[in-house]
């Protein structure tokens, strides 16, 4: 048990003359309290107006990710007493436009998401009654790519993003590799052709940001560079 | 009948109407259900969805072992068996003519899934891969456990909801997210439309529609100890109250036995399946005394029940409220390979690394077998018996066709919800073929949800939204949870009439319009008072113990008395019930026993 003070970015999108600023709260947080928890504990006894995602709180949705103590984090897996420190800073994810306190706009995620054309292409039609076949080994090629909960925590923390507001993002190359890795596939030029492109792929400095942000440890700058890879091998 | 103006909605001053949006469906929730009827109906007809959560934040994704199917990939297995099992598992309240859609049609829709996109384990032959869960067995019971629950490692749900999430864009399939839908519109039993909160921007939303459908999951977070989200909180069937229409079976409520001590968050029953062991304080393998032939692969009611007893009975780990999952004997490599997510979410919220140590678990509210009833192809029944609202349609958890009846089997969530969305997908197909217009709109369509917003917005009472909650969560858990008998059940329905009342006098703290969280959560505090009224009223009517429905008081099944299902309205404060039959066809109720 110890006090903790959160200090948390406020902004109201009806006041905008007094834009952005920091309010602080403080807190009794137990052993294996989670930020998350703390957030819920501020709104719903001190403070009703703290806005911010959530909803699983078991780190599968993904709506909490959020800045903590300058890391991209899911708010929901963070003990906040484990970060010790007796001061939680808590920020939306960075190179969005915010809505209101922690709560970003989304919209260039999505849009990143669509460009990729994020779905398993086929030509030939599948089996009747029969799954397609895919050994465990090509199965196992799907592994740290599937498991993206499109949190934005990557994307956020991508200096070629801050830079570049249509960048495609780390997110959907990762979702685009999810495809192109698939045995089942057909469809490589439909997910390639669209990263090879001023916003895409070659953006990517290799800054390794994205993978230290990922609460689900995936690696999208290695997706990357297998994208790279299969632009020049289908000579796109 | 005077109609809404799209022409002058724009003026209203205050919480207006902002916009009016016509598509031939308007599909509420972007859960499993939801997004598969969306994928179906979308191959013909314009399909929007809105949820008020970002589609691939919807609890399905939080399902964790697998999805049931005989394929008999991985050994002999047969629909026949599915369907002993299920209607067994339901304690015989299951209608035994939608079972037998859901078995045999199981295999199509998992398969339908694995040409969508969704990457399952594999099989060494390259086939969908199976696992064991709580009771699903061979040979209609005689046997051991069956490989029967198809999965992709223990993230099953978060792969098919993403993997519909992909299809429904593919399909051009239009997405209102962060909208929160605020009521239906049904006039003389034709369903018009719904009317949503741009939770973002702020302002009222008309979706005008020939048909809607219902895909608004679950209600969990009436109880303290929940596997479920935060935005669990049943909308959709008080929504559904609140038209009028009826509720059947609320009184079941499953309990899963393992969720993180003191969280509730979801451990698999892959952890089960996979081989792991329930252990009390004297490191006993306890379920070889309530379940000797099935031990820890019993059904989820009679698993969460030995648990709590040996909880009650003082042999909970140093005499608290939780006994160990132990895994340490499937090794790391079979840890880490089949059940992952377990080991990460052991490791994050309890500091457990469960390779070296076990996991501190307690039973968890985990989902509702009742709901809003339907057909056995989604429409939902204005009587609860056999007459459908037009142009209204329902799936997945929120619904009851009823294939789970008194309990659900593992597995058969994610099955019923895909299945039963694709089927109410293709019947909304079918009935939008013969509507050429759209059902004209009332001009007080809005009338109850601008109310309601205005309402609250302005509400200055003295009484804090979260305070109500916090005890409605307690108490529900205390007085109408896995035990239940009569003084404690009479005891909460007091308790909600004076929650009730205190509702009437709540405050919010944010006023404003855009992005309102304070306001959602008094929203949905309004809609959890609501049913859970009906789920208590309906246990407490309910003078029998059947599936998860366990009362001390009545603790035998009566199948004279109560082989039926509960209907329930609420009208003007008050709640009336009918019953209906069940449907028996191949299996004659007999004793339920593991």
């Amino acid at each position: 048990m110890a006090m903790l003070t959160f200090k948390i970015n406020r902004y109201n999108p009806d006041d905008e003359r007094r834009g952005h600023y920091m309010q602080e709260y403080t807190l009794d947080v137990q052993k294996g309290t989670t930020v998350l928890d703390c957030l819920n504990e501020i709104k719903w006894t001190k403070d009703g107006t703290v806005t911010f995602r959530r909803s699983c709180r078991s780190g599968i949705c993904g709506s909490c990710a959020m800045t903590i103590n300058g890391v991209n984090n899911l708010a929901c897996e963070v003990q906040a007493l484990a970060l010790g420190s007796s001061t939680v800073t808590v920020e939306p994810l960075r190179g969005f436009p915010v809505i209101k306190d922690l709560v970003v706009v989304i919209d260039p995620l999505v849009r990143g998401l669509l460009a990729v054309n994020p779905y398993l292409i086929t030509k030939t039609p599948p089996p009747t009654d029969q799954e397609r076949f895919q050994s465990p080994q090509e199965r196992a090629r799907l592994d740290g790519l599937y498991e993206c909960i499109l949190c934005g925590a990557c994307t956020s923390s991508c200096p070629s993003f801050w830079a570049d507001k249509d960048y495609i993002g780390p997110h959907a190359f990762l979702k685009a590799y999810r495809f192109v890795a698939d045995s089942r596939d057909e469809g490589a030029r439909e997910h390639l052709e669209p990263l090879n492109d001023k916003h895409g792929l070659w953006r990517c400095h290799t800054i390794f940001n994205c993978v230290e942000a990922c609460p689900k440890d995936l690696n999208p700058t290695k997706a990357i560079s297998e994208l790279k890879k299969e632009i020049v091998k289908e000579s796109i | 009948m005077s109609h809404i103006d799209p022409e002058t909605i724009h003026d209203v001053e205050g919480v207006g109407i902002h916009n009016i949006h016509r598509h031939d469906v308007v599909v509420v929730g972007a859960g499993l259900a939801a997004l598969r009827a969306a994928v179906e109906a979308s191959t013909e007809f314009d399909v929007a969805v809105i949820s008020k959560v970002f589609p691939t934040r919807s609890h399905s994704g939080a399902a964790q072992g697998g999805i049931a199917a005989s394929l008999a990939n991985e050994e002999e297995d047969h629909w026949e068996w599915h369907m002993f099992d299920t209607v067994k598992g339901s304690d015989y309240l299951g209608d035994q003519d939608a079972i037998e859609i859901l078995v045999k049609e199981a295999p199509v829709v998992v398969r339908e899934f694995e040409h969508f996109g969704a990457p399952f384990s594999r099989t060494p032959d390259g086939r969908i891969a199976q696992r064991k869960f709580g009771g699903h067995t061979k040979d209609f019971g005689r046997g051991g456990p069956v490989l029967r629950a198809c999965y992709a490692a223990d993230r099953t749900g978060h792969v098919l909801l993403h993997t519909l999430y992909e299809v429904c864009i593919k399909n051009g399939v239009r997405f209102y997210p962060e909208f929160y839908a605020l009521s239906l519109i049904i006039e003389n039993d034709v369903c018009r439309g719904v009317v949503g909160w741009d939770v973002i921007n702020g302002g009222i939303h008309v979706f005008h529609t020939k048909a809607v459908m219902f895909g608004t999951g679950g209600y969990g977070r009436v109880f303290r100890i929940t596997s479920n989200a935060l935005s669990s909180t049943g909308d959709g069937l008080s929504m559904v109250l609140r038209a009028g229409l009826p509720l059947e079976d609320l009184e079941f409520v499953q309990f899963h036995p393992t969720g993180l001590y003191q969280q509730g968050i979801l451990v698999s029953e892959a952890a089960r399946g996979e081989g792991g062991y329930l252990i009390n304080d004297k490191g006993e393998r306890f379920m070889e005394r309530y379940a000797p032939d099935k031990l820890e692969l019993a059904p989820r009611d009679l698993v969460s029940r030995s648990i709590q007893t040996e909880i009650n009975e003082g042999r909970g780990i140093g005499g608290k409220g939780y006994v160990y999952i132990d895994l340490r004997h499937l090794g790391a490599e079979k840890i880490m390979t089949r059940l992952p997510q377990i080991h990460e979410l052991a490791w994050k919220f309890l500091h457990v690394d469960c390779i070296k140590d076990p996991i501190p678990i307690q039973p968890t509210a985990h989902y509702s077998m009742g709901g809003i009833p339907t057909d056995k192809d989604g429409r939902v029944l204005e009587d609860g018996q056999s007459k459908p609202v037009a142009g209204f349609f329902a799936a997945g958890e929120c619904a009851c066709v009823s294939v789970h009846g008194a309990n659900r089997l593992g597995t058969n969530s994610l099955l019923e919800a895909s299945l039963f969305g694709r089927r109410a997908g293709k019947t909304m197909k079918q009935f939008l073929r013969e509507q050429s217009d759209f059902p004209d709109l009332p001009a007080y369509a809005a009338r109850l949800a601008i109310d309601e917003v205005e309402r609250l917005l302005s509400s200055s009472g003295t009484e804090s939204v979260a305070a109500i909650r916090g005890e409605l969560q307690e108490k529900m858990m205390e007085k109408c949870g896995i035990f239940r008998d009569t003084s404690q059940l009479r005891s909460m329905m007091v308790d909600l009439q004076k929650l009730e009342n205190r509702y009437q006098n709540i405050r919010i703290d944010d006023r404003s319009e855009k992005y309102n969280f304070d306001l959602l959560e008094a929203i949905e505090l309004g809609h959890m008072l609501d049913f859970s009224e009906i789920i208590v009223a309906g246990a407490l009517a309910r003078e029998e113990s059947r599936g998860a429905h366990s009362r001390t008081d009545f603790p035998e099944r009566d199948d004279d008395k109560w082989l039926k299902h509960t209907l329930a309205w609420r009208k003007n404060g008050r709640i009336t019930f009918d019953y209906k039959k069940v449907v028996i066809t191949r299996f004659q109720p007999k004793e339920r026993t593991y």
